[in-house]
């Protein structure tokens, strides 16, 4: 609990920069009334973009185009703002903080932000008049300044920063010459092939090289005139600019006794070794890392947001980054492992002509590390499927021609943006998806890129998305372009993600919708459409037995266990267990439609009897004549097992090999009544020949001479996708317990109306054979709490909503006036 | 002219959830939010005549069952992008009695754009 020390809490910040602002506007929106907040930062200005001090040197921004947030923000917003006050001093005993100046303020939450200093090569000279870092405005301004008046400018350091500022210098009309220490430009982000073609390219604009070449001296009397090199060789230089490295700032932090290695060791909620005192930015080490990328410090800052409001939810397990270069008119892009080892084998694409070089390190069809010249525009695909570990497998043979090959999206002539799903990155910095952009342009009717960077930061950082974000501005804004689904927030009444949202409702027992969404800070008090019934299934899941199911946060087939159609009225399709029916069952039917005057009884594609057309106020009358016969709901309208497809099997066919129908039959009731994040279809067919289509199922089952293969993630619809062959087993018992705890799983695992297609694409099926055939223990856990689950689903809804009046309500109408 | 006709009791509608009343001029849904608010709309969705008492019910706000176009409980108005707008009907709560105003003829509001 938070000790205060005046009305409210004091939160004092060191370092103006952008990760500790960062924080600081994420503590704003989550609650801007929690803390008194004072901000130091050494630099005499608000805070502005570091990023962009790369187009600024080039001219393309000036400083007034960079500040994030100027003075009057931190007016406006109640922060007092100490800027150009270094401080000097924490007081750990005493909670105070102490500044050059002689400022002095106590805290009871301290932010440490202070950044990297840029690393100086300590070399004779090193400390002569015209040897510039490349850090702050200040380094810029001295860079543009020498500009005007001196010609020769040497770069120390081809890197990322080195290359940037190169190219600003050369902009700015100086003539420039990089010293790098090793024969590969940007080593540390690109692979041979890549940086030869990336130093050919700048060549090419007039920018000079020495490489490998170690820096002997500076030379000089007062002011820099030359550099010396090992092997003796010298140029002549009227500025230097050191950009060869960056080392977190820990100076204040270490004085003060808080633990430091690298950097100021955090834990996974960024707090230091002092409770009362966190850390953001390049200064903190995390899990050994040290980040010198924005987008790992935004998402340090969210949670370290979380955690100074005490929400505490969220926790930081270090992150992925990935390169681009900004401002030298190449594309490049890289990201993981890009070297690769004997592990991985290496897909390449080369396009001399256009100047175009891919390569994806690939292992165990899994995206390990990617560098791309030339031709980025599938970066942002690459480094998503990177990160969730996406098995390619299914599309290796095309994937270096980019994701507009993927031959489904049926909108290969539209342009990059366009074609990018919407749980795709389009702003690596803010992590901002295409979907966020897409419901931030329509929900608020944006039309200007600077809308669109106020409601989603997209393209407010590097700003090397830019592109994309027009893209996106022109087709939404301009045209009828409608959003698909699966974006990757839960909706748009959070920012949680599916799993992040059920894994707090384990985590914190939550046991309502209410209790989550009031623990999830919903900024909508009852939710939406999409989030109510996907919290409903969540809780379900989680809680079995236990829950009480929220009608009203089902859809309406859910609600009314009948299908809608067009015109209001409803369909209602009988279980016909494995397919097979009898003829008191379709007695039953027949006097059922001619009782209700069914206009339409049609055999549906999953085998079994569709009556269309009846009245809602019918339905529980029907259901109790279709209950007498022993027909019970067949769930065609529910996020449930659907349909059991079989075929004749054993029993008659003279090819079949096992009974198939009777497996189908015995499938069909276990996982008859089951709630599931989409439908589920199963099938059975008797012998490969596979009349019973089970290899575009969700789980299905092919009899072979020796037992039976699984097969999982089929689907059918809308992209058809075979199964992938999970396992083959030897017994009818077998066949259920797989069968069991791959549903299972599916349920505790993928997103709602997410179906096992997609969420084996996403997962792997290495990790769903894992814990279903690999992990016997596992297995059989998995298989015998889908069991427990059953016992609470498997009371027929038709037949209470037929008996108990109560439960009526629903179906009437309610008065005629 | 107001003629309030009696419904049935708050009790009788779900919270977050909606009734339909039969009448001479096509049925009426009628929703309570989760303050208790009650708010009545013609049965049909502008786009497409979907019956909104079927939906989900979020606020003030219900999302039609057939193609989840959202519309405002108050108004009847869609909201944008969609443009459209299902005709009001009176709607009060006296003593946990639901009263619907039901005048013999009624011009109803026609959404402006
Ligand atoms: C009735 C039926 C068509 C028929 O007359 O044969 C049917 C009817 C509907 N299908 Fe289907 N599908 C029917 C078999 C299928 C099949 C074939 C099968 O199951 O073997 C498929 C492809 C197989 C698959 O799912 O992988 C199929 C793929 C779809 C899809 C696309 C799913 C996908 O993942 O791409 C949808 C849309 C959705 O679910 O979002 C859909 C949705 C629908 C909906 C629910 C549309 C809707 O939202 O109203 C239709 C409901 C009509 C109703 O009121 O009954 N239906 N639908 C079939 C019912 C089978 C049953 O006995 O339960
Ligand atoms: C030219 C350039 C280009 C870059 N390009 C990219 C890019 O394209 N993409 C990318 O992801 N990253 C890029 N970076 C890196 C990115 O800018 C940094 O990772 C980021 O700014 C680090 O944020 P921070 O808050 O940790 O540190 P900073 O932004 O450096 O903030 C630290 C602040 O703390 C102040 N401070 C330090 N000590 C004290 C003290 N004792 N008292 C008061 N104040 C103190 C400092 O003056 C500084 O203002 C670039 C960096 C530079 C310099
Ligand atoms: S294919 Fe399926 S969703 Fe499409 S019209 Fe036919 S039943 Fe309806
Ligand atoms: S009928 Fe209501 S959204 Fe289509």
């Amino acid at each position: 609990m938070l000790m205060k020390t005046g009305s409210k809490p004091k939160l004092v910040l060191i370092g103006n920069g952008m990760a500790g602002m960062r924080t600081i506007e994420e503590v704003l929106k989550i609650d801007a009334n929690m803390y008194d907040i004072t901000v130091f930062g050494a630099e005499p200005y608000g805070n502005y973009n570091r990023i962009m001090l790369s187009p600024v040197l080039a001219g393309d921004k000036t400083v007034d185009d960079i500040m994030i947030n100027d003075t009057q923000w931190y007016a406006d917003n109640g922060i007092t703002l100490h800027a150009g006050k270094t401080i000097t001093r924490v007081d750990r005993a005493k909670c105070v903080v102490e500044a050059d100046d002689g400022t002095v303020e106590p805290y009871d939450r301290l932010l440490l932000a202070t950044g990297s200093d840029p690393f100086i090569i300590p070399v004779p000279g090193a400390d002569l008049d015209g040897v510039i870092t490349f850090r702050d405005i200040h380094d810029v301004n001295r860079m543009m300044e020498a500009a005007k008046t001196k010609k020769h400018a040497v770069v120390i350091g081809g890197g990322l920063l080195g290359l940037e500022a190169a190219k600003g210098l050369m902009i700015q009309g100086m003539d420039v010459t990089v010293v790098h220490l090793m024969d590969c430009l940007m080593e540390r982000q690109l692979d041979p092939m890549a940086g030869g073609m990336l130093r050919r390219s700048l060549e090419d604009q007039g920018m000079k090289f020495l490489m490998p070449a170690s820096t002997q001296e500076i030379l000089g009397e007062d002011h820099v005139t030359g550099v010396r090199f090992a092997d003796g060789s010298e140029i002549p230089a009227d500025i230097v600019v050191m950009a060869v490295g960056i080392r977190p700032n820990i100076k204040l932090a270490q004085s003060a006794g808080i633990h430091c290695e690298r950097g100021v060791v955090v834990n996974d909620t960024m707090q230091t070794f002092d409770p009362r005192i966190y850390a953001v930015g390049e200064c903190v080490q995390h899990r050994k890392q040290t980040y010198g990328l924005v987008a790992p410090l935004f998402e340090q800052a969210r949670i370290c947001a979380n955690h100074l409001t005490e929400r505490c939810v969220l926790r930081y397990l270090g992150s992925v980054t990935s390169t681009k270069l900004k401002v030298t008119g190449i594309d490049l892009f890289s990201a993981g492992d890009f070297i690769g080892s004997d592990a991985t084998e290496d897909m390449t694409f080369r396009d001399p002509a256009r100047n175009i070089y891919k390569k994806l390190v690939i292992e165990e069809n899994r995206i390990k590390g990617a560098v791309m010249f030339g031709d980025t525009v599938d970066g942002a695909w690459y480094f998503q499927m990177m990160r969730d570990g996406t098995d390619i497998s299914a599309f290796r043979d095309t994937i270096l021609f980019g994701k507009a090959h993927l031959g489904d999206s049926g909108r290969g002539d539209q342009n990059q943006a366009m074609a990018m799903a919407d749980g795709d990155e389009v702003c690596g910095c803010n992590g901002v998806c295409k979907g966020d952009i897409v419901a931030a342009i329509t929900k608020n009717k944006l039309y200007t890129l600077d809308d669109v960077r106020t409601h989603t930061k997209a393209s407010s950082s590097c700003g090397s998305c830019t592109g994309l974000v027009e893209q996106l501005l022109a087709a939404t804004a301009g045209g009828d372009y409608s959003a698909t689904p699966k974006e990757k927030p839960l909706c748009k009444c959070t920012d949680r993600t599916h799993e992040e949202v059920r894994r707090v409702i384990l985590e914190q027992s939550l046991k309502t919708i209410p209790e989550v969404m009031s623990f999830l800070e919903w900024s909508n008090p009852d939710g939406c459409a999409s989030c109510r019934p996907a919290l409903n299934y969540y809780l379900l899941c989680a809680w079995p037995g236990e829950y009480i199911d929220d009608q009203q946060s089902r859809f309406i087939n859910e609600r009314a266990h009948a299908n809608i159609q067009k015109d209001g009225t409803y369909s209602v399709v009988p279980r016909m267990w494995g397919g097979v029916t009898n003829p008191k069952e379709l007695r039953a039917i027949a006097d059922v439609a001619d009782k209700f005057d069914i206009p339409t009884v049609k055999v549906t594609g999953g085998q079994r009897i569709d009556l269309l057309g009846v009245k809602k106020d019918d339905l529980p009358a029907v259901w109790a004549d279709l209950n007498a016969a022993g027909l019970v709901s067949g769930h065609a309208y529910g996020k449930a097992l659907r349909t059991v497809k079989t075929c004749v099997g054993s029993e008659w066919c003279r090819f079949g090999v096992q009974d198939s129908t009777r497996m189908g039959v015995d499938l069909e009731k276990m996982c008859w009544g089951t709630w599931t994040p989409h439908k589920v279809k199963l099938a059975v067919s008797g012998c490969p020949r596979n009349c019973a289509e089970a290899t575009i199922k969700d789980f299905g089952v092919v009899a072979v001479d020796s037992g039976w293969e699984l097969h999982v993630g089929g689907n059918g619809g809308m992209k058809v996708r075979k199964t992938d062959l999970l396992c083959k087993v030897k017994t009818p018992e077998e066949v259920l317990e797989y069968c069991g705890a791959y549903l299972q799983l599916y349920r505790e695992e993928a997103y709602y109306l997410e179906r096992t297609a997609p969420w084996i694409e996403r997962v792997g099926l290495e990790s769903v054979k894992q814990r279903v055939v690999e992990d016997a223990e596992g297995r059989k856990a998995l298989y015998e709490r889908f069991l427990y689950s059953q016992s609470f689903s498997q009371d027929d809804p038709w037949a209470a909503r037929a008996r108990q009046a109560e439960l009526q309500s629903e179906f009437r109408t309610l008065a005629a006036v | 002219m107001e003629t309030w006709v009696k419904i049935c009791r708050v009790a009788d509608i779900p919270r977050l959830g909606a009734r339909v009343v039969k009448s001479a001029r096509g049925d009426i849904a009628v929703f309570r939010t989760a303050n208790d608010e009650i708010f009545a709309l013609m049965d049909r969705c502008p786009h497409k005549a979907g019956p909104l008492s079927q939906g989900i019910v979020h606020g003030k706000r219900v999302t039609c069952p057939l193609h989840n176009w959202v519309l405002e409980l108050a108004d009847g108005n869609a909201l944008a992008p969609d443009v459209g707008c299902a005709p009001t009907v009176g709607a009060k709560i006296d003593e946990e009695d639901v009263y619907l105003d039901m005048p013999a003829a009624r011009t109803t509001p026609v959404a402006a754009e």
